[in-house]
């Protein structure tokens, strides 16, 4: 399949046309929603760029915080994860557990929300 | 096409002259007066509530009401947590006699009035929203003001006297934590820090202090500011009885401080004046740290909220762009999380 453009071309296309025309003319409930779908366009471009990358660095932390299998698939490590915070095996006192949260939360709001204040906090503590 | 949009359009029409012509005859009565009604437009709400601008002319009338209501057909509201418009009209009138600021409930709907459940208002003038709120030089005084005026508000919703209401239900802050975390469970999500937190806040949650009428929805959006600062306390849908640390909390979390995360209550200010109002005004005595575990069920809480809204959008029951979007929110709460149950393992 040819890219030319790409998907994110034509996100970022959609996203124009959303910000510089469509919003413009749309007023009330229309406008907030023009608003929102623009955020949502953001988010797509930036998870198109940033997913593989976040999963990768998600799933290596994964493996070593829980010694699995480096086989083991994204959705099957934080099942486990949850099983092992739901029988309190792992808790608030792991330094390692609330290290590979933090770094997980914070790469997901980059994606989802990039300007909400929590991640400024988290930056700076 | 044409044919099909006409007769509905004239329905239309007629409903609205319909709806005027009754609001006349019921706001004749009150005022025991020939006003007109001059407009009425819808502001908000959902599908089973809504809320009107009214617009009167008359002798000794005001020049605006608001009309809350649910129309006929639409009383028992899908929101089980909801108390119902009849009863939130009665515990503004308790909240009026506590000294409280809120708007003045002029009228009740009677069922042979034709116009549904609900209850005109005065119309308080001011602003709700919130990023003017935290933002504009006008309200710049009004936020010095707040963090006090708030505390004494909470103080007299927290005194009223509901012994054997019906319609208010006892929810304590291990009922609401229950209450999530199974919502949270059936929507099959896996997002380990919110059972992180639940299983922290299961095993460091405080002894209940005596029930006690919340709001429920005390925050920035849900009160009506002035320049004076807090005008009127709104959004009374989802009262309930308990924990009064409920209240305090909610206004705290980094949710409703609308980017204003270093002043802790709601972006405006720091907690500690409105305890020590709150405490003046015959609260209990409570210290910022007590403020932490509701902190971190708030959080909880408004994530769930938004994976529920967004489960809307999933199911098709709302198929709108902002359903889809709100479900990117929940990584918000997760944020907070994180950073709270951090700070606790500090502490």
């Amino acid at each position: 399949m040819h890219d030319q453009p790409s998907v994110s071309e034509l996100v970022q296309a959609v996203k124009n046309f959303v910000d510089e025309t469509a919003m413009t003319h749309l007023k009330g409930r229309a406008g907030f929603h023009a608003r929102v779908a623009s955020n949502v366009l953001g988010t797509v471009l930036r998870d198109l760029e940033d997913r593989a990358a976040n999963e990768a660095e998600e799933k290596r932390r994964l493996t070593d915080l829980l010694q699995a299998d480096p086989g083991e698939s994204l959705d099957s490590l934080n099942r486990a994860l949850q099983a092992k915070i739901r029988a309190g095996e792992l808790t608030i006192q792991s330094q390692d557990l609330v290290n590979h949260l933090k770094m997980t939360a914070i790469a997901q709001i980059k994606v989802d929300q990039p300007t909400y204040s929590g991640l400024a906090n988290a930056l700076k503590e | 096409m044409e044919k099909l949009c006409f007769p509905l359009n004239v329905a239309k029409m007629s409903d609205t002259q319909e709806f005027r012509r009754r609001l006349q005859t019921v706001l004749r009565s009150v005022y025991d007066n020939g006003l007109t009604v001059e407009t009425a437009n819808r502001l908000s709400g959902g599908a089973s509530q809504e809320t009107w601008l009214i617009t009167l002319e008359g002798n000794g009338t005001p020049e605006t009401l608001i009309l809350r209501r649910a129309p006929e057909g639409t009383e028992s509201t899908p929101d089980s947590a909801a108390i119902g418009l009849p009863n939130e009209a009665k515990l503004i009138r308790a909240a009026e006699a506590e000294g409280v600021p809120v708007p003045s409930v002029i009228h009740v709907l009677e069922p042979d009035e034709g116009l549904g459940e609900g209850f005109f208002m005065s119309r308080v003038e001011g602003e709700t929203i919130a990023r003017r709120i935290l933002r504009n030089d006008e309200y710049a005084q009004a936020r010095g003001a707040l963090p006090a005026q708030c505390g004494k508000a909470l103080a007299g919703i927290h005194s009223i006297r509901v012994d054997g209401d019906p319609a208010l239900k006892v929810s304590t802050g291990l009922d609401q934590l229950t209450y999530y975390e199974d919502i949270y469970q059936s929507t099959g999500a896996c997002r380990p820090i919110f059972d992180l937190a639940m299983v922290w806040l299961r095993e460091n949650a405080p002894a209940p202090l005596e029930a006690v009428l919340v709001h429920g929805d005390f925050r920035l959006g849900n009160i009506m500011v002035d320049e004076q600062g807090l005008a009127a306390v709104l959004d009374w849908e989802l009262c309930h009885l308990g924990d009064p640390r409920e209240d305090i909390a909610w206004m705290c979390t980094n949710s409703w401080r609308f980017g204003q995360s270093d002043k802790r209550l709601g972006g405006f200010g720091d907690v500690e004046p409105l305890l020590e109002a709150y405490a003046a005004m015959g609260g209990q005595s409570l210290t910022a740290k007590e403020i932490d575990w509701w902190e971190v069920l708030s959080s909880i809480k408004w994530g769930v909220m938004c994976m529920l809204m967004y489960e809307s959008f999933r199911s098709g029951a709302d198929p709108s762009v902002e359903r889809a979007a709100i479900g990117r929110r929940v990584s918000e709460t997760e944020m907070d999380l994180i950073n709270l149950l951090e700070e606790q393992r500090h502490a």
